[in-house]
C-alpha cells in the first residue's frame, strides 16, 4: 500500500454560526507526511475546521488546497480524504470486508483488485480473519481498526482522525495511539488528528496546533508547545502549570504581583508586563527558593504532587520524585527552581 | 450541480408525486362534494340537517355514543396501558401482541364475532339460560349496548397506546422518591402518575372520540337499524335516496365538528406544554 | 389499587379483547349448519365451502392484489414524501405535513362518497385500480408515520461517512440509507397492505359489482349468516398474526404497528 502523500494549505477560513465565530481567520500549513494535531477544548472550532477540510461544512470565507489545488468547492465524495469518525460510523448492515471495500467500490475499482487491497488493509490493522463479521460483533478497539482500514484502503491524499480514541478505555487507547502512529509513519500519510486530550496530542504528533475560540493560538512541535507556550491559554491548556503575571524590573528579574522577585531569563524591557510559567516537575535545585507549608499532598506512584502555600503569598503545584514518606499537610518545606526552567511569555 | 450545504437539505420535490395524488383523489373530490351542499346558493340542506328533529337527533345520538365509548375506553384503557408500561419487557411484548392482534384484525371479523357472542341465540345468552341465571334471553344486540360493546372493542387499542407512551415517559426516580417519602400507592398514583400522564389520556380520548364520530361498520351491523349514527345516515343518503346535496351537508357538518375538535385539542395541548 | 388488583382487572380486559378472536375458531370447525355453541361436532365443511365457492375465492384474490398494489404505490409515494417532510426545509412544510396525515382524520365515509362521486363520472367504479388509488390515499398516513419516525432516528453520520468515502448521493441512498431503513420499509409496506386488505367502507362504494373480501363478508353477515364467515375470519386472523410476526421479526418495533 502506497500513500500519495500530499500537503494541505488552509488559508483565512471563516465560519460563523449566528453570533458565534467557529472559525475566525484560520490559516494552517501541513507538510506532506506529517501528523499534525489540532488540540483545543470543546467549542474551540476544531471540529468545524475538520468538517470544512473534509467538505461537510462550507466555510464563509477562505480556501482549502491540497497539493496546491483548490478543493474548497468540491463535494466530500471527490476530495479523496480518508476519515475516521468519533463513533467510527461503520455501516452496521455491512460486514467488515464490505465496509473496507466500500470506498474502493465507490471508485469503481476492479473486483479482483478490491479483494487484494481489502485483505492487505485488514492485515495492516491486524484484523485478518475478521472479514465476515458485522461491526456489532467486534470490540471497540476492533471497530476502530476497521474504521482505520476503511479510511486508508483507497490511498487517500489526507487522513483525518476526529477524536477517534474517546470511547476506548485507557489501556486500549494507548495501544491504538501507538498503532496509528506506526501506521501513519509507515505509509507516510499526511494526517490531521483532532483531540481535546493534551496528553494524547503530545504522544502522537509531529506538530500541534492549539485552537481556542476559533483561532489558532500556536503551531509548533510538541516540545516547543510544552516548553515554550506562546501565551497563557496554551501554557494552561497543555500540561500542569503554575502561571503568574509580573513586571520586568531589571534584566533577568521579574517582580510578580504581590511583590515576589523571580530570577528568570527573558527578553522583555523594564516595565513590561509578562507571564511566567513554572512546570510542577521542574522544581528541584535552583536559585529561586520558595519556603512554605504543604496544604495538600497526593501520592501518584512515580511522584508526589504537592500544593504549597508559600510564605510570600504564592500558591504552587509541585511534583517531586516519590521517595520516602508522603509529606503530611502542614509540613514546612523549601522548594526551588532554576531560572533556566522558568518560561516567560 | 452540487450546491454545497444547501444540497444536503431536501426541497419539496420528493413530496410532489404524493401531493398530486392527495390533491386529485382526496382534497379536490372532498371539497367538490362538500360544495354540492350549497349548490344554488342555498343553505336549506344545512337547515334540514341541523334543524329537523329527526336528523338533529342522529347527531346527538352520535355524540352520546362517542362520549360513552370514550369514557369506557378510558376506564378500560388506563389500567392496561399502565400495566404494559410498568411490567417486565417479556410480559409487555406479550401484552402488546394481545392489543395489536385485535387492532389489526378486520373490523368485520370482530363485529361478526360479537354477533355470535351477543345474539339472541348467542354464546352468552345460551350459557346463562343453561345455567339458569335467566329465563329469557337478554337483548344485547341491535341496540345501544351492542353498538357500544362493538365500538369499545375496536377503539380500545387507540386509547391504550398513547396512555402506554405517557406512563413510559414518567421518570421512575420520581416514583422511587415518592415511595421513599412514604407515599402510599394510591397517593403516588394520584400525585405522580395521574398529572404526568394527563396529556396521554387527553390524546387518547381525542382520538377515540373523533374516530367514534365517523364510525360506520359497527353501528351498521350491530345497531340493527335501530341505532343510527351520522356516517350510516350519510351512506343511506348516497346509496338509497341519492340525495347528494343533503349527504354533502351532513358530511360538511361532520367534518367541521371533527376538525374543530382536533384544532381545540391541539391548542389545548400546546398551551399545557407551554405552562 | 394494588398490583394484584391491576393484574386481575387487566386479565379481564384482555379476555374482552381476545374473546371475539377466539370464539370464531370453534365455530369455523362446527359440524352444525346453524350457529351453535359449543359445536356439536367437528368438520372442515365451512373451509371447503369457502374454497369451492368462486365468489369467495375471487373476492379473496381481488383483495390480495389490491392490497399488494396499494402497498407498492403507497411506498412509492410515501417514502419520498417522508424524506421531504423530515429532511426538507421549505416554506409550507407544516401544511404538507397536515395534508399527508389528513386522510387519517377525515372520516372515511366522507372520503368514500367524495371519491365515489368523482369515479362515477370517470366510469371507474368497479375497476380494481380505482380502488387501489383510494386505498393508497388511506394508506399514505401509515407510511408517512412509520417512515418519518425511522428517518428521525437515522444516524446521518453514516451518510456523511459514505460521502466522505467517495459515494455520490444516489449511491449513498441506495447502498446505505435505504438498506438501513429496511425495517421501517417492511413495517410501512405491511401496514399499508393490511389497511387495504381490511378496508370496507371505500370498497362498498367503489368496488361496484366486484367483491372484495371485506365486502363479501359484509354482505354475508347481512344476508345469510353461516359458519363460512367464521372460517374466513379464522384465516383472516391467521394472516394478520403472520403479518405481525413479520413486522416483529423484520420490521421496526411492534409499537410502530399501532394504526
Amino acid at each position: 500500500m502506497q500513500a500519495r502523500s500530499a500537503d494541505l494549505k488552509v488559508q483565512g477560513l471563516e465560519k460563523r454560526f449566528g453570533e458565534v465565530a467557529a472559525l475566525d481567520g484560520v490559516s494552517l500549513d501541513i507538510m506532506s507526511g506529517e501528523l499534525l494535531t489540532i488540540l483545543g477544548p470543546s467549542g474551540s472550532g476544531k471540529t468545524t475546521l475538520l468538517k470544512v477540510v473534509a467538505g461537510f461544512e462550507k466555510a464563509d470565507a477562505g480556501t482549502v488546497r491540497i497539493d496546491g489545488i483548490d478543493i474548497t468547492a468540491l463535494p466530500p465524495a471527490r476530495r479523496d480524504i480518508g476519515m475516521v469518525f468519533q463513533n467510527y460510523a461503520l455501516f452496521p448492515h455491512l460486514t467488515v470486508r464490505a465496509n473496507v471495500a466500500f470506498p474502493l467500490e465507490m471508485r469503481n475499482v476492479a473486483r479482483a483488485e478490491i479483494e487484494t487491497r481489502v485483505t492487505e488493509a485488514l492485515q495492516l490493522v491486524e484484523l485478518g480473519g475478521y472479514d465476515k463479521r458485522l461491526p456489532k460483533q467486534l470490540s471497540g478497539g476492533q471497530q476502530q481498526r476497521v474504521a482505520l482500514a476503511r479510511a486508508i484502503v483507497f490511498n487517500p491524499r489526507l487522513l483525518l482522525l476526529d477524536e477517534p480514541f474517546g470511547a476506548l478505555d485507557r489501556k486500549l487507547r494507548e495501544t491504538m495511539q501507538l498503532e496509528v502512529r506506526r501506521l501513519q509513519r509507515r505509509l507516510g500519510l499526511t494526517t490531521i488528528f483532532i483531540t481535546h486530550d493534551q496528553e494524547e496530542a503530545l504522544v502522537l504528533s509531529d506538530r500541534i496546533a492549539v485552537m481556542n475560540q476559533g483561532r489558532i493560538q500556536q503551531v509548533a512541535t510538541t516540545t516547543e508547545i510544552y516548553e515554550r507556550p506562546a501565551n497563557r491559554f496554551v501554557a494552561d491548556f497543555v500540561g500542569e502549570s503554575n502561571i503568574f503575571h509580573g513586571t520586568v524590573t531589571e534584566p533577568g528579574v521579574i517582580s510578580l504581583e504581590g511583590g515576589r522577585r523571580l530570577l528568570a531569563r527573558h527578553s522583555g524591557k523594564t516595565g513590561q508586563r509578562m507571564g511566567v510559567l513554572m512546570r510542577p516537575e521542574r522544581f528541584g535545585r535552583g536559585t529561586n527558593v520558595f519556603a512554605g507549608e504543604v496544604k495538600e499532598a497526593v501520592y501518584l506512584g512515580v511522584s508526589f504532587k504537592l500544593r504549597i502555600a508559600c510564605d510570600d503569598g504564592l500558591e504552587l503545584i509541585v511534583r517531586q520524585p516519590a521517595r520516602g514518606e508522603l509529606p503530611a499537610a502542614g509540613t514546612r518545606v523549601n522548594v526551588s527552581i532554576d531560572p533556566e526552567d522558568i518560561h516567560v511569555f | 450541480m452540487f450546491s454545497r450545504m444547501s444540497g444536503r437539505l431536501l426541497g419539496i420535490a420528493p413530496a410532489v408525486p404524493a401531493l398530486i395524488v392527495l390533491f386529485v383523489f382526496f382534497l379536490y373530490p372532498v371539497v367538490r362534494m362538500l360544495g354540492y351542499s350549497i349548490e344554488g346558493g342555498t343553505f336549506e340542506w344545512y337547515a334540514k340537517a341541523l334543524g329537523e328533529g329527526l336528523y338533529l337527533q342522529v347527531f346527538l345520538n352520535t355524540f352520546e355514543i362517542a362520549f360513552w365509548v370514550t369514557a369506557i375506553c378510558l376506564v378500560l384503557g388506563y389500567p392496561l396501558g399502565f400495566l404494559l408500561a410498568t411490567t417486565t419487557p417479556g410480559w409487555a411484548t406479550l401484552g402488546f401482541i394481545f392489543v395489536l392482534l385485535p387492532l389489526w384484525t378486520s373490523v368485520l371479523v370482530r363485529t361478526y364475532a360479537w354477533m355470535v357472542l351477543l345474539g339472541r341465540n348467542g354464546v352468552f345468552n345460551r350459557a346463562m339460560l343453561e345455567a339458569g341465571l335467566i329465563s329469557d334471553p337478554i337483548p344485547m344486540l341491535n341496540n345501544f349496548s351492542g353498538v357500544l360493546i362493538g365500538m369499545v372493542h375496536v377503539l380500545l387499542p387507540y386509547m391504550v397506546l398513547p396512555i402506554y407512551g405517557a406512563v413510559r415517559r414518567v421518570d421512575p426516580s420520581l416514583v422511587s422518591a415518592a415511595e421513599g417519602l412514604g407515599a402510599s400507592n394510591a397517593r403516588i398514583f394520584r400525585r405522580v402518575y395521574l398529572p404526568l400522564t394527563l396529556p396521554g389520556i387527553f390524546a387518547g380520548a381525542v382520538i377515540v372520540f373523533v374516530l367514534s364520530l365517523g364510525f360506520y361498520i359497527t353501528p351498521a351491523l350491530l345497531g340493527g337499524g335501530r341505532v343510527i349514527m351520522v356516517a350510516v345516515m350519510i351512506e343511506q343518503q348516497v346509496h338509497q335516496t341519492l340525495n347528494w346535496p343533503f349527504a354533502a351537508a351532513l358530511s360538511a357538518s361532520l367534518l367541521v365538528v371533527t376538525l374543530a375538535i382536533y384544532a381545540l385539542a391541539q391548542r389545548f395541548t400546546r398551551s399545557s406544554e407551554a405552562a | 389499587m394494588s398490583r394484584r388488583a391491576l393484574v386481575v382487572a387487566c386479565t379481564a380486559i384482555y379476555i374482552f379483547l381476545m374473546l371475539p378472536l377466539l370464539v370464531v375458531f370453534p365455530i369455523s370447525l362446527s359440524s352444525a349448519a346453524y350457529m351453535q355453541f359449543p359445536p356439536p361436532g367437528l368438520s372442515w365443511q365451512w373451509y371447503e365451502r369457502f374454497i369451492d365457492d368462486p365468489q369467495w375465492v375471487d373476492a379473496t384474490v381481488r383483495s390480495l392484489y389490491v392490497g399488494v398494489a396499494t402497498a407498492i404505490l403507497a411506498l412509492a409515494l410515501g417514502v419520498p414524501l417522508s424524506f421531504s417532510l423530515v429532511r426538507g426545509r421549505f416554506a409550507g412544510r407544516w401544511l404538507v405535513d397536515r395534508i399527508a396525515l389528513a386522510p387519517l382524520i377525515v372520516p372515511t365515509i366522507i372520503l368514500s362518497i367524495a371519491v365515489y362521486g368523482m369515479f362515477a363520472k370517470l366510469k371507474l367504479i368497479g375497476e380494481w385500480y380505482g380502488l387501489v388509488i383510494a386505498h393508497t390515499v388511506l394508506a399514505l398516513p401509515f407510511v408517512v408515520l412509520v417512515m418519518s419516525a425511522g428517518l428521525r432516528d437515522f444516524d446521518r453520520g453514516l451518510e456523511q461517512a459514505a460521502e466522505g468515502l467517495g459515494a455520490s448521493r444516489p449511491r449513498t441512498l441506495l447502498r446505505i440509507t435505504l438498506p438501513l431503513m429496511r425495517p421501517s420499509l417492511v413495517s410501512a409496506g405491511l401496514l399499508a397492505f393490511i389497511s387495504s386488505f381490511d378496508e370496507l367502507v371505500v370498497a362498498l362504494f367503489l368496488a361496484g359489482p366486484n367483491m372484495t373480501l371485506p365486502k363479501k363478508m359484509f354482505d354475508n353477515i347481512l344476508m345469510e349468516i353461516d359458519p363460512t364467515i367464521a372460517a374466513v375470519s379464522v384465516m383472516q386472523i391467521l394472516l394478520v398474526s403472520i403479518v405481525l410476526v413479520l413486522i416483529g421479526r423484520f420490521g421496526r418495533g411492534l409499537k410502530s404497528a399501532g394504526r
